[in-house]
């Protein structure tokens, strides 16, 4: 698995075996989602692959309304919006990711800390169909 | 922190805009024009051009707003500034705040005696799609942008990690978009113009012309929480708590101090300059603030030897309401989840005792994203030369800052100006 460079392509194609994974710094025992290449901490480069449990709590979100052309292409409107947030590990990484399962008419009912699980979705990009990540509430 | 000086000092001695607004029909070029033409004009001893040796331009993203790269050197030809160097600065919507530094360090060097700052943006010719779109190329296009988060999301995101953490409401905001606007309505180059008042009382004539049901709303607050007057764009920021789309350009001329007086009598001596970098949002230790902000903050009042409670006039980076919240306190201005309740209370009106964006703010007076940083320290040139008319701060107002962020703060380029 360590022959996989650690660059965004291979995230994503993780991502598509409905894998999250990031990377683990040998030297400094940091740990990074989205991977990098290069340990901004330590500055050493012998990361390894490490695979994520895919639970973790919200630390901030939105529910977006005016929507970028991508979401707009995946079904989503100014009358249909989505919730997008950040996500924190037990380990203390975060990473961006849209969060179903919520309440995006009343997005004052959605509580920043609760429990989160990851859930692979397909998003439609036109074409076809391309594998994003989000998370839902656990339970 | 190193205490970094500079190795000669730097002077404002001449500042134009153009108005901020939506331009059909006008080029960045044109714009740059009427900016640099009113810069001519303010110059007190008066200019002659051909000493002026390079021009350092911010630009965001002319590229993908009006389908033209390498914007600087077009902006010396159409001034008649060719040869001289012309760079253009890319740092998102800090661009010709960092373009700034880059002239001050130009002279600083010794390398040049005079150099013409300038900021230029165009936004307005796409639809708002593809204007979110591009801003967003800001953000990480690779980790935040694939999650649905798009410029105002981000903020909105941050918003919500501050109302959790020190009980700031949707109300807070809207207060603060309430406040630049009457600034704004103030200052003829102003975007809006307007305060949220006579906003509300326009689309009441309109209505009434129209034959429309009457708006019901009672006061400006009733306006912005009406879903239809003021929607949702990125919850908890509604439109009032944006700032516009909007195409401008500023020029400022930055001469090496001992030629200041050459030019007028009474310069702005640039005595603080800092910037600083940062990761994607979510890689961040905090939510509630920006770390490049206030590391450059930082930076810049030990360079200026000078403490926040000094400052008179500041022009901050309000993209979204939230951001002149958090903006307040990374420039410590405010603690740490005070910034929210000075905004509530009147405190950085332009009558209180810290006004903040007297100018209108880029709520108000626009923000054409490349322009902005310049166009900051147009108001702080003339709320320290006394000329700021109507929206004037009393009393002696002989220090200013201003605070210019990047994307989320990726970037942050903070100033202090000081009238002697």
């Amino acid at each position: 698995m360590n022959t996989v460079e650690f660059t965004g392509s291979e995230f994503y194609n993780f991502i598509a075996e409905h894998k999250l994974m990031g990377s683990h710094c040998q030297q400094c025992g940091d740990l990074y989602l989205p991977p990098r290449p290069r340990c901004p901490q330590c500055h050493q480069e012998e990361m390894k692959w490490v695979e994520f449990s895919g639970t973790g709590k919200l630390v901030a979100f939105t529910v977006v309304h005016v929507a970028p052309t991508a979401m707009l292409t995946a079904g989503y409107s100014f009358t249909k919006p989505y919730c997008t947030g950040i996500v924190e590990f037990e380990n203390g990484a975060r990473i961006s990711a849209q969060i179903l399962g919520v309440d995006v008419e009343r997005p004052e009912t959605i509580e920043i800390g609760i429990a989160l699980q990851v859930k692979f979705i397909q998003r439609s990009n036109g074409e076809g169909e391309t594998t994003a990540l989000a998370f839902e509430p656990v339970g | 922190m190193k205490q970094r000086k500079l190795g000669r000092g730097v002077a404002v001695v001449g500042a134009g805009m153009s108005n901020f607004g939506a331009f059909k029909g006008k080029s960045t070029r044109d714009l740059f024009v009427e900016a640099f033409r009113e810069m001519l004009a303010s110059v007190d001893k008066g200019l002659d051009q051909e000493a002026i040796e390079a021009l350092y331009i911010g630009n965001y993203s002319s590229d993908l707003f009006e389908g033209q790269g390498h914007t600087a050197p077009i902006m010396a030809d159409w001034i008649g500034l060719t040869p001289r160097p012309a760079t253009r600065i890319e740092d998102a919507c800090a661009s010709s705040g960092v373009a700034i530094r880059q002239g001050i360090i130009a002279i600083a060097s010794g390398l040049y005696d005079m150099v013409l700052v300038g900021g230029i943006e165009k936004m307005t010719d796409l639809p708002t799609a593809e204007v979110t779109d591009t801003l967003g190329t800001a953000a990480d296009t690779l980790y935040e942008v694939p999650a649905g988060f798009t410029f105002p999301g981000l903020y909105a995101a941050m918003a919500t990690a501050y109302m959790e953490r020190y009980g700031a409401t949707p109300e807070t905001f809207m207060k603060v978009g309430l406040k630049n606007h009457e600034n704004g309505a103030l200052n003829e180059k102003a975007q809006f113009g307007k305060r949220i008042a006579d906003i509300m009382a326009q689309k009441k004539d309109r209505a009434i012309k129209k034959g429309y049901p009457e708006p019901t709303w009672q006061n400006e607050m009733d306006f912005l929480h009406d879903r239809r007057a003021n929607p949702t764009i990125a919850w908890p920021l509604r439109l009032y708590d944006c700032s516009p789309v909007s195409d401008g350009a500023a020029t400022i001329l930055l001469v090496s101090e001992e030629l200041a007086h050459n030019f007028t009598d009474t310069p702005l001596y640039i005595i603080g300059s800092g910037q600083a970098s940062d990761g994607a949002t979510h890689d961040r230790p905090t939510l509630t603030g920006l770390p490049a902000a206030r590391r450059a903050a930082q930076m810049a009042y030990q360079m200026a030897e000078v403490k926040p409670s000094d400052i008179k006039v500041a022009e901050v980076h309000d993209c979204f309401t939230i951001a002149e919240i958090m903006a307040t306190e990374d420039l410590d201005f405010f603690a740490p989840g005070e910034g929210w309740k000075a905004a509530e209370d009147g405190t950085t009106a332009r009558s209180g005792p810290r006004p903040i964006n007297s100018s209108g703010g880029l709520k108000s007076k626009g923000h054409p994203v490349g322009a902005s940083g310049v166009g900051q320290v147009i108001e702080i040139w003339k709320q320290l030369r006394g000329t700021a008319g109507e929206r004037q701060i009393p009393g002696d107002i002989n220090l200013g800052l201003t605070h210019n962020v990047g994307g989320t703060g990726q970037t942050c380029a903070v100033h202090i100006f000081e009238r002697r």
